[in-house]
């Protein structure tokens, strides 16, 4: 297995990735265009039940993944299977919308300011079709609202009469409406305050468990990721560079990147923090449209050889359940 | 006399929806040389506070009542002339947002210069060997070349080096960071923190860090400012506030953000919302989502409590702790007989 798939104790893949390309095309006038490689060629599964945590800097293709996963672009190249079905078709796409839904970032613009709360999370169900009378849908609704913990009397309410915290809950509420299996969560509360954060996550959790759900987790914050998730996956100028169990990424990574990645979280603890030797990186993050050869993160990285700038090294499993993609894992670990 | 001193400081907002009070009694001394992070979320008063330290406040903002004095000199009413020779030149701020703070029309160099020549004697050519030497402290490679290019050409990551370099240039006394690294990458956040640690280091200047995150406070900070609804909840040096908090909501804060060690189980939240500071109640203002909360947080705001030497909370669950211990008097020293009274809850 070569490819990034894997099977855990949590359940058999929901959803499998293979090779995901995402490029876009960027007019350069009248020369023409290029592509903007933002997602190049990962591949990854999805177990039923666990939370896949996605981390990596902006501009490295988290989002991209998320999305181009769910169908929201059309996907350069590669295949999604969602339970071992390849989605293939406009049918395949629009059922597998009932089954893969998105919470957004921000809860202040994903949120309709035209819209009522009980209107926002009704949405999915009048796109599908998922009611036969109105009370159905009213009662639906408020199931959903409870499940969040908003008060039915919040039902008629308009979106900016609420706080950051309670609108990422008509977010989630309406990502539940369709009773999906598979949520992509992207970075649900980078902006929420630290006491309102720890709130959404429990929240997320609970949802799990209740009622079996399996997350894409996609965040910067690695110690709200930690966390979260039961594995973690790197990505770096979108390529994935590490993925493994969520502790074992922490805690022993094996990436020059994520070592560097993770020896920069800023810990909430001083003598922890000033113990901590970071590992610096030099030079910026490289512009996807002009990528390197090669390691995508040789630019930066201090064990890089000839090889680096002349192979793309391969996304392979080097332990059991853990993936890397580095030329040089075995003398640098 | 310490080099900045804060008192009673309130700083309100008149909007249409009413007075909005920002800041509501703050008190700090700064001396040289010393990092202090005033830590909060959204709305706590910690950037109005340092707004209004610059008096730079929007057009509705004002400050109400209290004194900032800068070595000695009341800045509080003091006047444009005044401000204008301390801004940059003794106090410089920097902001979260880099990609905004520079003018996107000219070149990194003359906006440096700018600053330099208009707080320096310097001319031109000074000026402009002042600029790249800063550039250089701040790790900005080739220098040189980068002074003649523009804010577009640099990442965020380097757009916030240039913006400490500025602040630096005229060598102030103080450096004020709003939430100098939120918007950037967290590799390039901990260098940029790096380099603040060094540059404080070799130019000994005070550093006033504002943020909404703990983490960056424990890399950086010798004391800490918890700031919620506009008061400060406690303050004490470092390791004070992150091992022996002893206000409830820092002890709240604390418990609700995943840790190293966290081992996935549930967090600890602070339940409720943020507080609406256009209806603020009348006791402690954390009350409301406060699960040690006793009548008497509902009736008063307590007044800070001096837990030891370099540690103060306003918090009156520790007035309550005291007398379990049987150490009362060390802590309710400078109160009336019927405040203890009601701390006690009796």
């Amino acid at each position: 297995m070569s490819d990034g798939t894997m099977t855990k104790q949590t359940g058999q893949p929901i959803i499998s990735v293979k090779h995901l390309k995402q490029y876009f095309d960027i007019s350069d006038g009248f020369l023409g265009s290029r592509p903007l490689k933002a997602v190049d060629d990962i591949s990854f599964d999805i177990n039923e039940g666990e939370t896949l945590g996605l981390v990596g800097e902006s501009g490295c293709g988290k989002t991209t993944a998320g999305r181009s996963l769910l169908q929201l672009y059309k996907p350069t190249a590669g295949e999604i299977f969602y339970r071992g079905k390849k989605i293939v078709t406009k049918s395949d796409i629009a059922e597998f919308r009932k089954k893969a839904t998105m919470v957004f970032q921000d809860p202040y613009s994903s949120l309709d300011p035209r819209m009522t709360v009980a209107d926002i999370i009704g949405e999915p169900l009048d796109v599908h079709h998922m009611y036969s009378s109105k009370e159905e849908r009213r009662e639906k609704i408020l199931t959903l609202m409870e499940h969040v913990g908003l008060n039915s009397e919040h039902a008629a309410r308009y979106a900016h009469e609420f706080s950051g915290g309670q609108r990422q809950r008509v977010g989630i509420a309406r990502a539940l409406a369709v009773d999906p299996d598979f949520i992509v969560c992207d970075e649900p509360v980078s902006a929420l305050d630290v006491s309102i954060q720890a709130q959404v996550i429990n929240m997320f959790a609970e949802l799990q468990e209740k009622m079996n759900l399996t997350y894409l987790f996609i965040a910067h914050d690695l110690l709200v990721v930690r966390h979260i998730s039961d594995r973690i996956a790197v990505m770096y100028l979108g390529h994935m560079v590490e993925l493994g169990k969520a502790e074992e990424v922490y805690s022993k990574p094996m990436h020059p990147y994520t070592k560097a990645l993770i020896s920069a979280v800023p810990v909430p603890d001083p003598k922890v923090a000033k113990a901590n030797k970071r590992i610096a990186l030099t030079g910026e993050i490289p512009s996807p449209l002009d990528a390197p050869s090669g390691c995508p993160f040789r630019t930066r990285c201090q064990y890089a050889t000839e090889q680096c700038a002349a192979e793309v090294p391969e996304f392979k499993e080097v332990e059991s359940g853990r993936f890397c993609a580095c030329h040089r894992l075995s003398e640098i670990n | 006399m310490a080099l900045l001193e804060v008192r009673d400081l309130h700083t309100s907002f008149f909007t249409d929806a009413g007075e909005v009070r920002a800041v509501n009694g703050v008190s700090f001394d700064l001396d040289h040389g010393k990092v202090l992070g005033i830590v909060g979320e959204s709305g706590s008063g910690k950037s109005v506070t340092a707004y209004s330290i610059m008096q730079i406040l929007a057009g509705t903002g004002k400050i109400v009542s209290g004194s900032i004095k800068y070595d000695g000199r009341e800045l509080v009413g003091a006047g444009e002339d005044v401000m204008k020779d301390i801004r940059g030149n003794k106090i410089s701020i920097i902001f979260q947002d880099p990609m905004t703070s520079l003018n996107p029309t000219y070149t990194i160099g003359k906006q440096l210069m700018e600053a330099i020549m208009l707080h320096t004697d310097r001319n031109k050519d000074q000026a402009w060997d002042r600029a790249v030497e800063m550039l250089k402290l701040v790790n900005v490679n080739s220098p040189e070349k980068r002074m003649k290019q523009y804010p577009y050409e640099f990442s965020g990551g380097m757009r916030q080096r240039v913006m400490i370099a500025m602040a630096l240039a005229c060598e102030p006394d103080i450096l004020i960071a709003d939430e100098p690294t939120t918007a950037l990458d967290v590799t390039i956040q901990a260098g940029i923190l790096e380099l603040m640690k060094d540059i404080q280091k070799k130019m000994g200047m005070a550093i006033i860090m504002i943020t909404h995150d703990l983490g960056v406070v424990a890399q950086l900070c010798d004391e800490v400012i918890v700031m919620y609804a506009g008061s400060i909840c406690e303050q004490g040096t470092e390791n004070e506030i992150f091992y022996n908090p002893c206000h409830e909501y820092t002890k709240g804060l604390m418990r609700s953000i995943p840790t190293v060690d966290s081992d996935g189980s549930r967090l600890e939240p602070i339940t409720g919302t943020p507080i609406d500071l256009l209806n603020m109640p009348e006791g402690c203002a954390f009350a409301p989502r406060c699960d040690a909360a006793m009548k008497i947080c509902l009736k008063k705001k307590c007044e800070r409590i001096q837990i030891n030497d370099m540690h103060q909370a306003a918090c009156w669950v520790n007035v309550k702790k005291a007398a379990e211990e049987g150490r009362l008097d060390d802590l309710t020293a400078a109160m009336s007989e019927t405040e203890r009274e009601e701390a006690l809850d009796k």
